[in-house]
């Protein structure tokens, strides 16, 4: 029992220094102790304020307009195969239903019996994505396979996500949430949380006004001002052109103005895709997609225009200019860029384009700082006062071995703060009930613990041996009662949903530590006070 | 300092009044919650909007109602939601048929305060009401206006402070425009461009909450399966750990606590939010932590006396356990009524749901589980005594054994 005593301080003693470690880091001063405090315990949106937006992706649009496009393509495909046809036509979508996402169904009719097998070639080969099924002898119906089906919705997902992320990158926030919701594949479901910002009008101004993306064909620039600009055309503007500034980059100094064309050459919503890579010359680039339809006339124009310059104008800002080199269709490349970021940027700006689906307000909450601040002030003051009450109460009922218990309690609070800050987990108030139930049972710990130590000393055993004994028959219950409700919290987190999923982490953190306070470091405790005397024959409890 | 020493109640001699009461009241409960108030949903599970507004006098609730329940539809609810902590509160409740309404709704409400009690017409921008992006705009082109020279840094700033002295020192609410002077950056000036683009209005939105009643139904759903599941998997743990029926006796106590909870809450018609969910979790842990002590002391002492009746055994176990169950109880409740009394409005759901699930949780351990395993016992020993015996696997007939061998 003595012989580990030194062993057992010092695990407590570090674990202590790196839970303090966690909460406040290595203060400098007074106000950094307060900032760490502030920066490693975070307070979730029903404590401090701000936006919190659940927003669902309309999937169903974005199949659908897949299955447009398909139509279209497939039309120009069957007529350079002189496949004739009498009607293409896709199923409809509701709004507000993402289960019709999976029911869009392309019907073909009318597909001469002698061109069977070319039209089934044709479908084979160029439209791999769809699986044909025969409806009689001339019709048939398409529809997206599972496995694209699946892609095409999870990116539709992601990309709201990206856009929206940009679009809020507006606001200039420090911190905020823009991800995936609920179950991926089939909630389609964004959460938008925005701490400090109780406006969430705004957000949704900003979420909701598609951002415009353009090409435009550049006539002139760059300028270092506007007024330099207009000075070298006589002070107006030619015909059908507007003056757009550059979007600025980091390491640029001064304005670039160009001037470009008011009429866009290609705009967001025939771009389908962008990424980043590299040339064979392991410079970096950008490609990008566009529709069949832009493809087409992006072709035209391109053709037309080698030599000269275009401009990537996004909500008015140009993000990139580019000299057009050849004839581009339906897939280009913008290569020449400076590093890795740019291309990486650059390929978020061009698919940040317009949102790919629409989207529906699911939940919106907005908690002003003021309400935010009040319900904090209130209930940290009502918790001190039943803690207060609580230590007044175990000091008063076992004197000297209620100090023990005060200790663990405080150690115990240590930790699980300690464990929020270092799984970067937010406080919330269903959070706040998980650590008072944690309390509840740290105290129930306590409290067993000595009543059962009580129980041995009236027994007749010896001080030492009541201690023991209290301590081991009392760990069996203290397993039980927190097995039981860390198995209750595991299918909590498991099924549970935000609030629920917070109230189970919290609580399991705190009762982990509340085996190692009550049993461990509070039995170190006794141990030691009885270690320093030869005989002892009573027990301050 | 002991309270109880080596008593000897006859607890479950006196089980009978307290299975009725708790029958009378989950009965009781139950009516309410089919016949007549029904379950009270927050917003969080039914869907809608709900919006807490702050006024600078005593809200006039019937007015607030009238001019709201003309340009809205559906049903409107206007509660005095005024304490301590938030003085001169109304929480406005409206129903949400569909998802597409989120933000008509709110604009509707907003719009129905501002022509009510604000002053909408004159141009001017709502400073209890505005957030930092709106104001900085206005008062840049005010300040251009009136001559006074700000660079944006600084009106960033002066923007910053003015808002967290409304929010902080005023929660929210500015009745005066000399209540700003002392605001860091403000001077004569600026406080003169201040007051000729903006007004106060008597009333501060301090937090909306909007949800679709799609999203309202499956959090329901949720959030009672996945206290169903934790049941379930806790009825699993004790009867690995002891005895099938211990496991369900513990689990029944659980359910009961929870449905009564549920009950005096649809009884007084209080609502059910999310806060009152993560409560009445809390109080499952609680209950079922309370329940466990007490049949891990009965498992020690079966250990000991084989000759005893299961009843006096599960006595003595109540009793040794008395003074931790009445210590631990107390405590919790006071630290519970501290919520309840000085926790707030905000609070007030959670620590409601606390306080009777505390009383609930402590006496069904005594009342509801114990009996529970009693009952069983007692029953399978009379079956035993019939001619006809189901046959028990060894091991079972054996561990049963030790528990009455005498009756």
């Amino acid at each position: 029992m003595k012989r580990n005593l030194k062993s057992r301080a010092i695990v407590i003693a570090v674990t202590i220094l790196i839970c303090v470690l966690g909460i406040i880091g290595i203060p400098k001063s007074w106000s950094d102790l307060k900032q760490n405090f502030r920066d490693n315990i975070r307070l979730g949106l029903d404590l401090r304020g701000g936006s919190h937006l659940v927003l669902q992706v309309q999937v169903q649009d974005a199949v659908k307009a897949d299955g447009d496009q398909t139509i279209e393509r497939m039309k120009e495909e069957l007529k350079k195969e002189n496949i004739t046809w009498t009607d293409m036509t896709d199923s409809d979508v509701r709004p507000d239903h993402v289960e019709d996402a999976d029911n869009v169904t392309i019907t073909v009719k009318g597909i001469p019996a002698t061109m069977t097998s070319a039209f089934r070639n044709v479908i084979a080969d160029r439209f791999p994505t769809y699986s044909l099924t025969t409806l009689n002898s001339t019709d048939y119906s398409m529809k997206l396979k599972p496995s694209d089906l699946l892609a095409l919705k999870t990116d539709t997902v992601t990309r709201t996500v990206d856009t929206i992320g940009n679009r809020i990158d507006q606001l200039g926030l420090s911190e905020k949430t823009v991800t995936q919701y609920g179950r991926a594949g089939s909630d389609y479901e964004i959460l938008v949380q925005l701490p400090g910002v109780d406006d969430p009008a705004r957000v949704k101004e900003l979420i909701g006004t598609a951002a415009v993306l353009e090409i435009d064909d550049v006539k002139d620039g760059p300028f270092a001002s506007r007024d330099a600009a207009l000075a070298q055309h006589g002070g107006v503007l030619p015909l059908n052109t507007k003056l757009v500034k550059s979007k600025p980059r980091a390491g640029q100094d001064g304005e670039q103005w160009f001037l470009v064309g008011k009429t866009p050459v290609i705009t967001g919503h025939e771009m389908r895709n962008a990424r980043p890579g590299q040339d064979e010359m392991r410079k970096w680039e950008t490609s990008f997609n566009l529709s069949p339809d832009g493809g087409k006339r992006f072709g035209r124009y391109t053709e037309a225009n080698i030599g000269n310059r275009l401009a990537v104008v996004l909500d008015n800002q140009i993000v990139s200019v580019a000299t057009i080199e050849s004839k581009i269709e339906d897939s280009g490349r913008i290569t020449g860029l400076g590093s890795e970021d740019e291309a990486v940027d650059l390929s978020r700006y061009l698919r940040s384009g317009s949102l790919p689906a629409g989207v529906v307000y699911n939940e919106e909450r907005s908690i002003g700082p003021s309400l935010g601040a009040d319900s904090i002030h209130a209930g940290l003051m009502a918790g001190i006062a039943g803690l207060a009450a609580v230590v007044f109460v175990m000091l008063f009922y076992y004197r000297r071995s209620g100090i023990n218990a005060v200790l663990a309690l405080l150690l115990n609070t240590i930790i699980l703060l300690a464990a929020l800050s270092y799984f970067h987990a937010v406080l919330t108030l269903p959070g706040i009930a998980g650590v008072i139930l944690t309390i509840g049972m740290a105290v129930d710990s306590n409290v067993l613990i000595f009543e059962r130590i009580r129980e041995e000393l009236r027994a007749g055993k010896s001080v030492i041996a009541a201690v023991d004994t209290g301590f081991s028959k009392a760990f069996l219950t203290i397993i039980d009662t927190h097995v039981t409700t860390v198995v209750s919290c595991a299918f909590l987190f498991l099924f549970g949903e935000g609030p629920v999923k917070g109230f189970a982490v919290t609580l399991t953190i705190g009762l982990i530590a509340n085996v190692f306070t009550a049993v461990f470091v509070s039995k170190t405790i006794f141990d030691y006070e009885l270690s320093g005397h030869r005989r002892v024959e009573t027990l301050s409890i | 300092m002991e309270l109880f020493k080596n008593t000897n109640y006859d607890f479950l001699g006196k089980k009978w009044p307290f299975i009725i009461a708790s029958l009378v009241l989950t009965v009781a409960g139950l009516g309410s919650v089919f016949f007549w108030h029904g379950m009270n949903y927050g917003i969080d599970f039914k869907g809608g909007a709900m919006m807490t507004v702050r006024f600078a006098y005593p809200p006039p609730v019937d007015k607030i109602r009238s001019a709201m329940s003309h340009a809205i539809k559906g049903e409107v609810s206007v509660e005095n939601f005024t304490s301590g902590t938030a003085p001169n509160s109304v929480v406005i409740g409206t129903e949400l048929e569909e998802e597409r309404l989120l933000n008509k709704n709110r604009q509707a409400m907003e719009d129905v305060l501002n022509t009510t009690f604000g002053q909408p017409n004159n141009g001017k921008l709502d400073f209890n009401n505005t957030s930092e992006q709106t104001l900085a705009g206005r008062l840049r082109d005010a300040l251009a206006g009136a001559g006074v020279p700000m660079t944006d840094q600084q009106l960033q700033t002066l923007v910053t402070n003015l808002l967290a002295a409304r929010d902080k020192q005023y929660s929210g609410l500015i009745t005066d425009f000399h209540q700003l002077a002392s605001v860091p950056g403000m001077n004569p000036g600026i406080m003169n461009a201040f007051e000729q683009v903006s007004y106060l209005a008597p009333f501060h939105v301090a937090e909306v909450e909007m949800v679709g009643p799609k999203v309202g139904a499956e959090l329901r759903t949720k959030a009672v399966l996945a206290t169903l599941y934790a049941l379930a998997g806790m009825l699993v743990y004790i009867a690995f750990r002891f005895e099938w029926i211990y496991g369900l006796g513990a689990v029944i106590a659980c359910f009961h606590d929870t449905i009564i909870t549920v009950g005096v809450f649809s009884l007084f018609n209080e609502q059910i939010s999310m806060t009152v969910i993560a409560a009445l979790l809390t109080l499952v842990g609680y209950s079922m932590n309370d329940t466990i002590v007490i049949f891990d002391r009965i498992r020690e002492n079966l250990k000991t006396s084989r000759r005893e009746p299961l009843e006096q055994v599960m006595n003595r176990a109540v009793n040794q356990t008395l003074s931790r169950t009445v210590m631990t109880s107390g405590l919790t409740f006071l630290t519970v009524i501290a919520l309840f009394l000085f926790g707030g409005p905000v609070l007030h759901g959670f620590s409601f749901a606390l306080v009777c699930g505390i009383i609930v949780g402590t006496y069904s351990s005594v009342f509801i589980a114990s009996p529970i395993v009693l009952f069983w016992h007692s029953y399978t020993d009379k079956k035993r005594k019939s001619p006809v015996m189901p046959a028990a696997s060894r091991a079972e007939t054996a561990r049963k054994g030790t528990t009455k061998a005498v009756k």
